[in-house]
């Protein structure tokens, strides 16, 4: 009897296992789909392209503030403990060279995507979530609008256009940062900064990297934002719920593909 | 009236899964410049039907044939098509939030014609007045009264001079005279703009002073139909609750329970 007891139990188990992973593996196909269809439908979102401008100054501009800010404090928290270390094996002078490696292949693509999933994300979920909840999706719909191309597809292309820039803004400030806590703080020599930073950081394999991850983390967080939006349950839970998801997800996406990413860019130090 | 009708439903099943339908069998014509209210309790399917003309919804079995075409047969091109001769009054309004008044009456028409701009002003401009809202055109929907964003979606959705017009719930929430207002609006919407209305609604007194055809629903089903005045005069039980008001009938005042005094363990005592 207990036999049997314990049988069930496990089976039970492993239903509710089976149910999440296909459950799981289904919204994943889903949300492919709907990747898919919106990309194909992104027409009305490149000819009419003030629309997706309007959408770059809501995910974009709008995030600069903390993007900049941020940028900056990393950049002098970085120079500091560089410095803490560079000095001990007497290479103080290369200080720049390691905020700006620091910032431009990592820490720019990683935590500007991070700030912009919790800044940009959020709101786009929440917003084509509340448009659904007050069924203005489906006025659209009802008026032979298709809401994919007109309302979600914008915000796509323009968190996917915004992402790079900020990554971008963010590094710039950054190094702006280690350069007033270095040079003009603890002193380091400010010709060594510059020069050897501008020596040692190659386009292609530092720069154009992390422009790469700054576009696939723009990509995934973007179509996370999205689908979450439109695939919330139109309820203020469901809004909700969703755009927590949005912030959670997107998190734990930018830091695995940026495990994939440096992965697939290492190179042992043979092409520096 | 010897004209086709302009929505015909013949016997029309729909249900959101298999194991609850929601619409059983309904079978119903719309003539053509007509005001047709369906109502019925809350729950009873109306609004799915309304869903089911709007091609929102599917049929499972039957067929809904809507302005001349089948709706299950129409692939995107052909739904979009249609709704274009149509218009949807949602419940709330649902008017764009992020837009004026003024852009919420133009969308429709920016989106599907190329009207140079002063013409598109001109028609926004004739939308609002014959909602009475031409002086509200540069307020934002959070600026409206329930009643006034209600007046201002109807102009959106008249934008575009549908052949038929549906009514979600238009009254829901409204004071007397906003009331008042779309009760008179819808009216005179449909007979100067030539289009057919169909409205869903329990707001039953009311509705029966506007509307030319009654059908009313219960649990999925059309068990009464006739002119307002026909249903006022009904002897159907259900449809004599429904428009007295009155708490208990064939619709009871209690949802399904174990005996009262079951549950409050009297029953041995």
């Amino acid at each position: 009897m207990p036999f049997a007891q314990l049988r069930e139990h496990a089976r039970g188990r492993l239903e509710r296992l089976g149910n999440a992973v296909t459950s799981n593996v289904w919204r994943l196909g889903f949300a492919s789909r709907f990747l898919f269809y919106m990309v194909l439908h992104s027409g009305t979102a490149m000819r009419r392209f003030r629309l997706t401008i309007a959408e770059i100054y809501f995910a974009g501009v709008l995030s600069l503030i903390i993007i900049l800010v941020s940028g900056l404090f990393v950049g002098m928290v970085l120079a500091l403990q560089g410095y803490e270390t560079l000095q001990r094996f007497g290479a103080s002078e290369s200080l720049g060279v390691l905020v700006a490696l620091s910032l431009v292949r990592e820490l720019g693509p990683v935590v500007a995507g991070l700030l912009f999933a919790s800044r940009a994300g959020s709101a786009i979920t929440a917003e084509i979530g509340l448009m659904k909840a007050t069924e203005q999706i489906s006025a659209m719909e009802m008026m032979a609008v298709d809401p994919i191309a007109r309302i979600v597809a914008p915000r796509f292309w323009g968190g996917v256009l915004s992402m790079p820039m900020l990554a971008a803004l963010f590094s710039a400030m950054g190094i702006f940062g280690g350069y007033l806590v270095g040079v003009q703080l603890i002193g380091v020599d400010a010709g060594a900064f510059w020069s050897q930073m501008q020596a040692a950081v190659d386009l292609r394999n530092d720069i154009l990297n992390g422009v790469i991850k700054s576009v696939v983390f723009g990509v995934a967080v973007t179509w996370i934002a999205v689908f979450e939006g439109y695939d919330a349950v139109p309820t203020a839970e469901g809004v909700s719920r969703a755009t927590t998801r949005t912030v959670v997800t997107s998190s734990l996406a930018i830091l695995a593909l940026d495990f994939v990413l440096t992965a697939l860019m290492f190179t042992g130090g043979k092409a520096a | 009236m010897q004209q086709t009708p302009i929505v015909e439903i013949s016997n029309v099943a729909f249900g959101y899964d298999r194991t609850r339908p929601v619409l059983k069998g309904i079978t119903l014509a719309i003539a053509r410049g007509s005001v047709v209210g369906i109502m019925g309790q809350s729950g009873c399917g109306k609004t799915t039907l309304l869903r089911v003309i709007a091609a929102q919804f599917l049929p499972t079995s039957g067929t809904a044939r809507v302005l001349g075409q089948a709706t299950s047969q129409l692939d995107r091109e052909g739904l979009y098509g249609m709704r274009r001769r149509m218009g949807m009054l949602f419940q709330f309004g649902a008017l764009f939030t992020d837009m004026s008044v003024y852009e919420n009456v133009a969308f429709p028409l920016r989106e599907h014609t190329q009207l140079p701009e002063d013409l598109t002003h001109d028609l926004v401009m004739l939308k609002l007045q014959a909602v009475g809202l031409r002086g509200a055109a540069q307020l934002m929907p959070a600026e409206l009264s329930g009643g006034m964003a209600r007046r201002v979606a109807l102009a959106r959705s008249i934008a575009l001079d549908p052949q038929l017009i549906l009514y979600d719930e238009p009254f829901t929430g409204l004071d007397p005279i906003s009331f008042g207002v779309i009760v008179r609006l819808i009216r005179e919407l449909n007979d100067s703009l030539g289009a057919t209305s169909i409205i869903v609604t329990h707001d039953v007194q009311e509705a029966l002073g506007v509307v030319d055809y009654v059908y009313f629903m219960a649990a999925g089903r059309i068990i009464a139909q006739g002119k307002p005045d026909e249903i006022r005069a009904s002897d159907e039980p259900f449809v004599r609750q429904f428009v007295n008001g009155s708490p208990d009938g064939p619709v009871p005042f209690h949802y399904p329970a174990p005996e009262y005094a079951t549950e409050l363990e009297l029953a041995g005592s």
